[in-house]
């Protein structure tokens, strides 16, 4: 088992642009199950992909690849084609919470929005618009998702990875590669990996990533990291306490932030005195999270938590 | 993005919401001009005079140069003497502020030179509120805050008496509801006229921040006058940078010389730049990993000099800019480079240091941990070019050797 993504996961991809492409790409090199696109400028078409098959992901491929996906105009028309049940956006700023919007209108189960810079009254808007519906947002401003050697739905490189039995969520993309590359080395691998992205919207938070991988079968251990701003950590320290039976390690990025500054991500700002990094250490050592001192000991930190 | 105190009104006011007249001055003779206008169109012979930084904190600070002389000064003048006498506190006064450094709790030790002046009417003041709109992440909403309590700062409004706090969530496929705004009213303790003239106010202050897409709008103190108006006596208004692709009046507001050259020259290249107070500059894709390398350098004992963020796909001319901007930093002491390549590749990052090396030169310690996407090539381009470089194999090993380097 594992969390949002498998085998049987199909993809659309919404936004054929430059990383559209690359991205689409290095998924069908991995093994994702890519069915379709959407790109309405193109519909009709087909999109050829080909290369070398990235052998560590999905297991008995050939070594090299062929696709021609199609285009098609609108999700709807791209789920009723092919049967897809999740789509990743690559769209730009000012239309992906549109994409979105559509994704979820099309019944889908998950949206991966990769898209950075969205303007934060039209995730307002789009958040709205899911309210009610059972589509899934990951993102946006976030690396994706991934079930090594299954299904990888991002930007993240899919080597570093291995399949194991922890559960990874994080803020931050770079943050995310950092812990999962120390549990890859640490060989106890990982069950998926998400990235819930840098914005102060978003569609997922630490406590619905933390409730899933509760449920995982094979998932024994989370790490969860955060950063300053706002005070999902807080909550999701709190659902810890009161709700979780498997251990946790985390890491808090922005101890040295200074209050006021933007640190990057949108959502990344200790404002009014709150949303610092000692607040969010606190409440999750208070929890019973092992918290790392420094990002090179997350990897530590979780075999600590493990006991 | 942060907008002045003049500008900010001037966007109220095309919005019907009440401000007090004023005129913003660029001169001491602005200033002065300023005067008999604003008392003969008001009727009241008080104008005050406030200094036009991105800092709040204004009426209490002090400005370097002239330390008797406050960022907000109320003239009163002009009671028994008429406009002259008060032209010629306004022409004192303006002499002092303008261009000078004016320090507040909110622009640390160094101050900010104060280039222009807001002259305004004098307001008879009978209650002083505050009122906000800002986004609520855990609802996903903005929303609209206010207290009885205004005039102060509002954090320690929120610690020591949160029960004076009022929140009211903006529906954005409704916006703020007329109950609302009544409710609103009502626990501000406002009835009849006042009451009714705060509704408006904040119905339109409501639909303002959804239309101008701000992140904070803030006025402190929103006060109610001896006969019953509602006007925003202060105004401080920051945008969403993402949205300002469908301002572009807004985006002309800027004023880059409010901002940190550097800053500045980072974000005309697309890279992330913050400015700090240490000695040991970093350079990281991610903002996450960025945060976190900072940390760690402070965690071994060190202080980073900066925050920098290349981003996730950047180009080597992107990398060269980020590393002169380091490198033009004279307290930067030794560099810090961090990088986890997803998309972001090694071998690009390693191009771009060593021809910002060939251009600028390099006087201070190098040391890079390089991981992720094409680190072999990556090495191998630096290890050729013959840069005076330590290699490091984590973070936490980067930042003990950059630290050992420059101590």
């Amino acid at each position: 088992m594992s969390v949002l993504v498998d085998k049987s996961t199909k993809v659309l991809v919404q936004g054929l642009g430059k990383t559209g492409q690359f991205h689409t790409d290095t998924a069908i090199a991995y093994g994702t199950q890519m069915v379709g696109a959407v790109h309405p400028s193109r519909a009709g078409s087909t999109f050829p992909f080909e290369g070398e098959t990235d052998h560590s992901g999905v297991a008995g491929r050939d070594d090299t690849y062929s696709v021609d996906l199609p285009v098609f105009a609108t999700v709807e028309q791209a789920v009723a084609e092919t049967g897809a049940n999740a789509s990743v956006i690559y769209v730009p700023p000012p239309f992906a919470a549109d994409a979105i919007m559509e994704a979820a209108a099309a019944g889908l189960d998950l949206v991966v929005a990769i898209t950075e810079g969205i303007p934060v009254a039209d995730m307002i808007k789009a958040k709205r618009y899911l309210e009610g519906k059972s589509t899934r947002l990951i993102g946006p401003n976030c690396p994706g998702v991934i079930t090594p050697g299954e299904c990888k739905i991002g930007i993240m490189p899919g080597y570093i990875h291995q399949r194991g039995k922890i559960g990874v969520v994080s803020r931050s993309g770079t943050l995310t590669y950092e812990a999962v590359h120390q549990l890859t080395l640490l060989d106890l691998g990982q069950t998926t990996a998400i990235g819930i992205g840098g914005d102060p919207v978003n569609g997922t938070n630490f406590v619905d990533c933390l409730q899933m991988f509760e449920d995982d079968e094979e998932t024994e251990g989370v790490i969860m990291i955060g950063e300053i701003g706002g005070t999902a950590e807080e909550d999701a320290a709190e659902f810890v306490k009161g709700s979780m039976s498997k251990p946790v390690a985390g890491f808090i990025a922005g101890t040295t932030a200074p209050p006021g500054k933007r640190m990057g991500h949108a959502g990344a700002i200790v404002s009014g005195g709150k949303g610092t990094a000692e607040a969010k250490i606190e409440a999750m050592t208070d929890a019973g999270i092992v918290v790392a001192e420094t990002p090179s000991g997350m990897g530590e930190a979780m075999l600590r938590a493990l006991g | 993005m942060k907008i002045h105190e003049h500008q900010a009104k001037q966007l109220m006011a095309a919005r019907g919401i009440p401000v007090p007249l004023g005129r913003v001055a660029r001169s001491v003779d602005e200033a002065v001009a300023a005067v008999r206008p604003l008392i003969e169109e008001s009727g009241n012979p008080v104008v005050v005079v406030k200094a036009q930084i991105h800092a709040g904190g204004r009426g209490k600070g002090t400005f370097k140069e002239h330390p008797e002389v406050r960022g907000v000064h109320v003239i009163t003048e002009g009671i028994d003497g008429g406009p002259s006498a008060a032209e010629e506190r306004v022409r004192e006064l303006a002499q002092q502020m303008l261009g000078s450094t004016l320090v507040t709790i909110q622009t640390g030790e160094e101050g900010k030179r104060v280039n222009r002046l807001y002259v305004e009417q004098g307001v008879d003041i009978a209650r002083e509120l505050y009122l906000a709109v800002l986004l609520d992440r855990t609802v996903s909403r903005n929303i609209v805050m206010a207290s009885t309590e205004g005039g102060v700062e509002i954090e320690k409004v929120a610690e020591e008496t949160p029960e004076k706090i009022l929140r009211a969530e903006i529906d954005p496929a409704i916006g703020l509801a007329g109950f609302q705004a009544n409710e609103l009213a009502f626990g501000l303790g406002l009835e009849g006229e006042p009451g009714k003239n705060f509704m408006r106010f904040v119905k339109a202050l409501s639909d303002a921040a959804t239309e101008l897409d701000t992140d904070l709008v803030e006025i402190n103190p929103l006060v109610v006058t001896g006969d019953g108006q509602v006007i925003a006596l202060d105004g401080k208004v920051a945008f969403d940078d993402n949205a300002l692709y469908r301002h572009p009046d807004i985006a002309d507001m800027r004023d880059e010389s409010e901002e940190d050259p550097a800053e500045l020259a980072a974000k005309n290249a697309g890279l992330n730049y913050i400015k700090l107070d240490g000695t040991i500059g970093c350079l990281v894709n991610g903002a996450g990993l960025a945060m976190a390398t900072m940390d760690t350098i402070k965690h071994v004992g060190g202080e980073p000099a900066n925050f920098l963020d290349v981003g996730g796909g950047a180009s080597a001319d992107q990398v060269t800019t980020a590393f002169q901007i380091i490198t033009q930093d004279p307290t930067v002491k030794g560099i810090f480079v961090n990088i986890f390549g997803g998309i972001m590749r090694c071998d690009v990052l390693a191009t771009g240091i060593v021809e910002a090396v060939g251009r600028v030169g390099l006087e201070v310690p190098l040391v890079v941990r390089l991981e992720g996407t094409k680190v072999e090539e990556g090495k191998k381009i630096i290890e050729e070019s013959g840069l005076k470089v330590t290699n490091a194999d984590s973070l936490l090993d980067g930042a003990n050797k950059i630290l050992e380097l420059t101590s």
